[in-house]
């Protein structure tokens, strides 16, 4: 009977051990591991490759910082008092109800942490919606279910929807390497470039979203709504549909390719011609 | 009715099925909103495992994505306003009068159509999914132009939805109604009890929030059916109107859904650690301040929209103050713990998981806060992992410590203790394994509401399907420990614990059909 006692005890323990130990190694291991992007057991935000997305990061990783350390906190007070402060081994309980000193200090304490907080998150939103001074603009429209692409200063658009095939969802054939990621023809987009992107839909909401390049945005009917990237680095980058949008929202995939100027030239060329 | 009337029908309990279809009795009517509120529990719960089957591997396996939008959208909307809102009242048409020392409600019959208009409502969400076109689709927020597409199941949805409106309403009437005017003599407002504070002011936001709700899915019928515009841009209307309108109702909504299980748990910590709720006064206000601020926030649900940098940076902002009383809410049932006396039966142990869990539920939502941070958050699995942290372990661990903690009153018998805490580790355990991994998911890049993923998302959704299967099958344990409670067992005392507060436990367990037909004075 004593062994069993023991053993809920420590069982006890251990659950409060599990949730300060998980949230403090989640923590080092963000830290420890830097964005990868689609590597299975991703903890973290996909890496960065614009201004935008990496000030989101940095402050998503200082956000997370400071919850975790709350988060340690209160489950190292919990802990504590769960192991000290049981009938079990003594302990008698205090009378205390009430104290106004610490009411004051537990509301001005969250409220500066808050305020420090609130210092980059503004700045990084105002950084985000000022779209001015753009290079170029293109004009992103959500269907049911994939994209339009209108290169409107260049007279170029095209659809583009989802490559996987249906096989390969059923299961009847292994699945690709960029599995439900994979588009007929990519938005191509100059590096360095700032890149206005407008946002509509032709049905129902639908969202644009490429993690790496940093920003969401909804694409609704009849309204258009507008982002920017700029990358840093060439490289092809992928997203999908952010807004539930009907049966193949999860088939809608966004691919990006980021190409030096030149590149880009010719590509729009091109499809100037074929188009 | 004279005394003598009553005193002849006083031990007299109806039998029958009649008795339960029309009782005005607030503990049969409790008995019923419980029952209702757990069988609707282990419905949604099913539909919660066709999900996890579904995402268990890349690729469909299971159902077609159709079918899978309806999972998941009726899962939401039964979990919330069939599960856990009819719990609450459940635990409120039980424990109100007692708390204050009242024979009953303030209208008993009401309180009888306010049940019954339940089952009703559910059956016709249920019955969407048979429908030509199957049930509503567009997930439990069902924004339009999508929710217009959907065909009839969307109708039913909206009728279900107004039907369990009334239902909140006027529960909620009764439940002001009955606070205010029928408390004992002595029992001043800074004299109740906190679940009676949670309740009461929840009370105040159901009437604020539920009209509504009623007229943003009014307005979605007239869109579908009677040729209003409200919502469709080629009519000059606007679909971002109704996020406004929807999340209007949707925060106050959550802080609905919570508040009345930090009453219980309000009430549970402070009988286990032998020691008086720390900080009354503060408790009070912070709830009214939560309750108060729950109407300023509601468009960070809607951070990606196009709103204007104002809207932006203002709800930002007040979204960021909310987290204040909410701190300070932890923070006093902490201090409430801090050097007691504590002992670990189940409804403690639940209790404190509800704190630490729901702590954990809390910060990432300070996260997702965060405006340009929410952007690469939002429609993610991170928002899932948020609001299951939230609601699940806010609500619903909150409720089943309420449960095991007033089992013993309701039926007169001790529960299984460790049955309770079998349930309670395998709950807490499967929870943990389930959702945790879906914050990374949502890093990641995982978008939610989709029924197939790419390959990178594959490990952490083996994982999270493994925990919800675990999950969902526990709860069955709860299930024994009820009946097994209902049908014998060790016999409670009246007090149940060890020097609990509350006139609920100066009452005989089983409590009598009818209590305190004569006020107790309260010092």
């Amino acid at each position: 009977m004593h062994i069993l006692r023991e053993t809920k005890m420590i069982v006890n323990r251990l659950k409060h051990l599990l949730g300060a130990g998980s949230a403090l190694v989640s923590t080092l291991v963000l830290w420890a591991m830097p964005a990868s992007v689609q590597a299975e057991w991703a903890l973290n935000l996909q890496r960065p490759v614009t201004e935008i997305a990496r000030v989101q990061y940095d402050l998503h990783m200082l956000i997370m910082y400071i919850v975790t350390v709350i988060g340690v906190i209160v489950f190292a007070v919990m802990f504590y008092s769960i192991v000290k402060f049981r009938k079990s081994k003594g302990a008698q309980p205090a009378k205390f109800s009430h104290s106004t000193k610490a009411e004051v200090i537990w509301t001005v304490i969250p409220t500066l942490i808050l305020i420090v907080m609130a210092v980059p998150s503004t700045k990084a939103l105002l950084l985000m919606e000022d779209t001015t001074e753009s290079d170029m603009v293109v004009k992103v429209t959500g269907y049911q279910w994939g994209w339009h692409y209108d290169y409107m200063e260049d007279n170029v658009d095209f659809f583009s929807k989802l490559t996987t095939p249906q096989s390969q969802i059923t299961g009847s054939e292994a699945k690709g390497e960029n599995y439900l990621l994979e588009v007929d023809n990519h938005m191509v987009i100059p590096v360095g470039k700032k890149v206005r992107i407008l946002l509509t839909a032709r049905d129902v909401i639908h969202a644009w979203w490429v993690p790496q390049l940093g920003g969401k945005k909804d694409a609704i009917p009849g309204f258009i709504n507008e982002m920017w990237v700029r990358a840093d680095e060439t490289g092809t980058f992928r997203g999908q549909c952010a807004e539930l949008c009907g049966k193949d929202h999860g088939y809608m995939p966004i691919v990006v390719d980021v190409v030096e100027e030149a590149e880009y030239q010719a590509w729009l060329a091109n499809q100037r011609n074929s188009g | 009715m004279t005394t003598t009337v009553a005193d002849h029908h006083h031990d007299e309990v109806p039998k029958g099925i009649t008795r339960w279809l029309f009782t005005t009795n607030h503990k049969d009517i409790g008995t019923l909103y419980l029952w209702f509120s757990f069988i609707m529990f282990l419905v949604g719960g099913a539909m919660a495992l066709v999900i996890r089957a579904e995402l268990f591997q890349p690729g469909l396996q299971v159902v077609d994505p159709h079918f899978y939008n309806q999972m998941v959208t009726v899962h939401a909307l039964i979990m919330i306003f069939g599960a856990v809102m009819p719990g609450f009242v459940g635990f409120a048409n039980w424990m109100i009068p007692m708390m204050i020392g009242a024979p009953d409600m303030s209208l008993p019959r009401m309180n009888n159509w306010s049940f019954w208009l339940l089952p009703f409502a559910t059956s016709l969400l249920i019955l969407s999914l048979f429908v030509p076109g199957g049930g509503p689709a567009a997930g439990w927020t069902i924004y339009p132009p999508l929710s217009v597409q959907g065909g009839m199941g969307v109708d039913l949805t909206i009728f279900t939805i107004h039907i369990l409106g009334m239902s909140s309403i006027l529960g909620a009437i009764n439940i002001i109604a009955t606070i205010m005017n029928m408390r004992a003599p002595g029992m001043t407002l800074m004299k109740m009890p906190l679940f009676i504070w949670t309740w009461v002011i929840t009370a105040f936001l159901l009437i604020a929030a539920m009209p509504v709700l009623a007229g943003a899915v009014t307005m979605l019928l007239t869109d579908r059916h009677f040729g209003t515009a409200f919502f469709d841009p080629a009519g000059g209307g606007d679909p971002v109107m109704f996020q406004h309108i929807f999340w209007f109702f949707g925060h106050p909504e959550v802080y609905i859904l919570i508040l009345p299980a930090f009453g219980i748990i309000s009430q549970i910590i402070p009988t286990f650690a032998r020691k008086p709720l720390f900080g009354y006064t503060s408790m009070v206000f912070a709830t009214a301040g939560i309750a108060f601020l729950s109407f300023i926030v509601w468009a960070h649900h809607m951070y990606t929209v196009g709103m204007p940098l104002s809207g932006e940076l203002f709800f930002m902002y007040s979204t960021m103050l909310i987290a204040i009383p909410t701190g300070v809410k932890i923070f006093n049932w902490m201090a409430t713990m801090w050097r007691g006396s504590m002992t670990f039966e189940t409804p403690m142990l639940y209790a404190i998981a509800t704190v630490a869990l729901f702590t954990v539920g809390g910060l990432t939502g300070l996260m997702m806060a965060i405006t340009p941070a929410d952007f690469q958050y939002h429609d993610t699995y991170f928002i899932v992992a948020h609001f299951h942290y939230v609601i699940f372990c806010g609500s619903v661990l909150g409720m089943f410590a309420g449960v095991y903690y007033w089992l013993p009153k309701w039926t007169g018998h001790m529960y299984d203790e460790t049955l309770g805490k079998w349930h309670f580790w395998l709950t807490i355990i499967a929870f943990n394994v389930t959702f945790f991994p879906q914050h990374f998911l949502g890093f990641a890049g995982m978008p939610r509401r989709i029924p197939d993923y790419s390959l990178q998302f594959a490990e952490f959704n083996v994982i999270s399907s493994i925990g919800g299967f675990v999950l969902g099958f526990s709860q069955l344990i709860l299930l024994v420990v009820v009946i097994k409670a209902i049908r014998g067992g060790k016999k409670a005392s009246a007090e149940v614990w060890e020097n609990p507060e509350g006139l609920e436990w100066t009452v005989p367990s089983p409590a009598p059909y009818h209590t305190f037909a004569t006020a107790p004075e309260v010092k």
